[in-house]
């Protein structure tokens, strides 16, 4: 039997503001999701920490498992019978995310760590290969950690600066300083599409355009935005483009850089080793062809393969039909959290996904997140690895309840139920 | 909800909303900085010793509950500790918190700090505990440097 809140009592939001979704629909989806049936402190688990990783359907689980179970095996390199299975399993997963971001071609896509990985393999390998002294990087306000550090070890390494792009009070980036700070001397535009802390959709499209018409190319840190809105690489421009796994309800320790053939063909190494390699001698050693030239070594295969099914999952779903369903979510969630007077919300851009970053006058977000947890509500709370952020919005930390498509109306009213309880405990 | 209070006893939630001693001390001797990255509080530690007796310590900075309750309670339990005993208190405090078992026939008595034991039962929670402690530590051996509790 399932623990899913709403099966408890009809949803008081009923069948009115589901977008088009009815709650039967998400409770089965629910039932996807081992890991959503479960008590926390003996009340079910509500999940609103998916910006920081989402939850697995069992078909991603038992992709890996059965990949662990019949098919493991090191891929492009045995002729015996396991090891093409798991070659074909892992190349198949490289098409499904190909086709998932609308790539021209499957070696166009990566795959690597996370998005951290690729954010610092396009530093390392683009950007050191390239970038000389006063060269300049653009990036936002609202970059995550990721997005920020990689540039700054080049910029230490080639005498590159960095240069940032504001946001104004509501979390927008402000296009029109953008386009001011692009410059003879900028080498590259790395933004965020959507903003891990506050929720932000960037208007990447007119970022691309923007930065193109100079000749400057952008990479997409796309980590937020693949769980939530549909991709297409080619449609946007984008010279590069990130995804992490696990944030896309895939497994860990796996992700995907896509970029333009032109662009990683013109690219050195990232790291040398095993499978990059077309021939090895002591004197030189020459590379192997896209992908492989930047994937040295056993790679996360069964990653990989949960990716691939992640990727099905997802598709199964329609993101489009995701995102109508979380944005209706995202107004509940918005409406009830702004009713309560001491919640001041952090973000409020135009365009936003399913992120609601909020702090309570006079409560510091850890004692909100310690409340919470003993209601069974997992939120993330802290600097979100976006310390920029918090200082340009003077705060130490914020609570941030992120939502998927999995996420309920009757958890969104739990969550403001609990947060109410929290400011009367510190009352 | 018996566990939420467990955590959040009355004096805790008293001493964050009227945290005791928080201002910046003049005349201290030692000062020293904490950090704890994990949630980005800062706090800074003042500390006047005469006669290796620890006679005033204040503080300055805001966190959470926890954070700030322990800072506030810290400065009360120290005033008139020899620099021997506040070390021994600290490390007391400490086991409090922590797995060790602690020993209350030895050495200073808890006292009011006491009330941090229900902080045990929340592994996440201990560093927001002892930043406070582990930055007057490092002001009493005149470290003087950021402490971080990472």
């Amino acid at each position: 039997m399932s623990t899913v809140p709403s099966t408890d009592k009809p949803s008081k939001h009923g069948r009115r503001r589901d977008g088009g979704d009815s709650d039967s629909e998400v409770v089965r989806r629910r039932r996807d999701f081992p890991a959503l049936d479960q008590q926390v402190h003996g009340r079910p688990l509500i999940y609103l920490d998916n910006a920081a990783t989402t939850q697995k359907p069992r078909a991603v689980i038992d992709a890996v498992r059965r990949y662990y179970e019949s098919d493991n095996a090191n891929i492009h390199r045995g002729v015996h019978q396991l090891s093409v299975r798991a070659t074909d399993a892992y190349e198949a997963a490289r098409v499904k995310v190909q086709r998932f971001i609308g790539a021209a071609r499957r070696e166009e896509i990566i795959f690597v760590r996370g998005t951290t990985e690729a954010i610092n393999l396009v530093a390392q390998s683009y950007g050191r290969s390239r970038f000389d002294a006063g060269d300049e990087i653009v990036i936002s306000a609202m970059e995550h950690h990721s997005n920020i550090v990689p540039w700054q070890i080049l910029c230490e390494q080639t005498g590159a600066t960095l240069r940032v792009v504001p946001i104004n009070d509501d979390g927008d980036i402000e296009l029109d300083a953008f386009e001011v700070l692009l410059g003879p001397r900028t080498k590259l535009v790395a933004m965020v599409h959507v903003s891990n802390a506050l929720g932000t959709v960037n208007p990447i499209a007119d970022v691309i355009e923007i930065a193109h018409r100079r000749n400057v190319p952008v990479l997409v840190d796309g980590a937020q935005a693949a769980p939530h809105l549909a991709i297409d690489v080619q449609a946007l421009d984008c010279d590069f483009y990130t995804i992490s796994g696990h944030k896309l309800f895939g497994p860990t320790g796996v992700g995907v850089l896509y970029g333009k053939t032109s662009l990683l063909d013109s690219m050195p190494p990232y790291q040398g080793g095993g499978d990059m390699i077309r021939t090895v001698t002591f004197e030189k050693s020459t590379y192997a062809e896209l992908p492989a030239k930047f994937e040295a070594g056993t790679p996360n295969i069964a990653g990989g393969v949960g990716l691939g099914a992640a990727v099905d999952y997802v598709s199964s779903i329609g993101l489009d039909k995701i995102a109508a369903y979380e944005s209706t979510l995202l107004a509940a969630a918005t409406e009830a959290l702004s009713a309560i007077p001491e919640v001041r919300l952090i973000g409020t851009a135009r365009d936003k996904a399913s992120v609601v970053s909020f702090v309570i006058e006079g409560i510091h977000p850890h004692d909100v997140g310690t409340v919470l947890d003993q209601e069974g509500i997992a939120i993330r709370t802290g600097h979100h690895c976006a310390q920029p952020v918090m200082q340009r919005f003077g705060v130490p930390a914020t609570a941030r309840a992120s939502l998927a498509f999995y996420n309920t109306f009757d958890e969104i009213d739990a969550l403001a139920a609990a947060v109410r309880k929290a400011i009367k405990v510190f009352a | 909800m018996s566990d939420l209070q467990d955590l959040y006893q009355e004096l805790i939630l008293d001493h964050n909303k009227r945290p005791r001693n928080r201002r910046k001390l003049a005349d201290a001797h030692r000062r020293a900085e904490g950090y704890n990255p994990l949630c980005g509080d800062h706090v800074t530690v003042y500390v006047r010793v005469e006669d290796d007796i620890v006679r005033e310590v204040t503080f300055e900075g805001s966190g959470c509950a926890i954070s700030t309750a322990s800072a506030s309670l810290m400065t009360e339990s120290l005033e008139g500790k020899s620099l021997d005993e506040a070390k021994a208190l600290f490390e007391k405090f400490h086991d409090l918190l922590t797995d060790e078992p602690v020993d209350r026939e030895q050495g200073p008595a808890l006292g009011k700090l006491e009330v941090f034991s229900g902080v045990h039962a929340y592994p996440a929670r201990v560093k927001c505990a002892t930043l406070a402690w582990h930055t007057v530590n490092a002001a009493l051996e005149d470290a003087g440097e950021v402490v971080s509790t990472e």
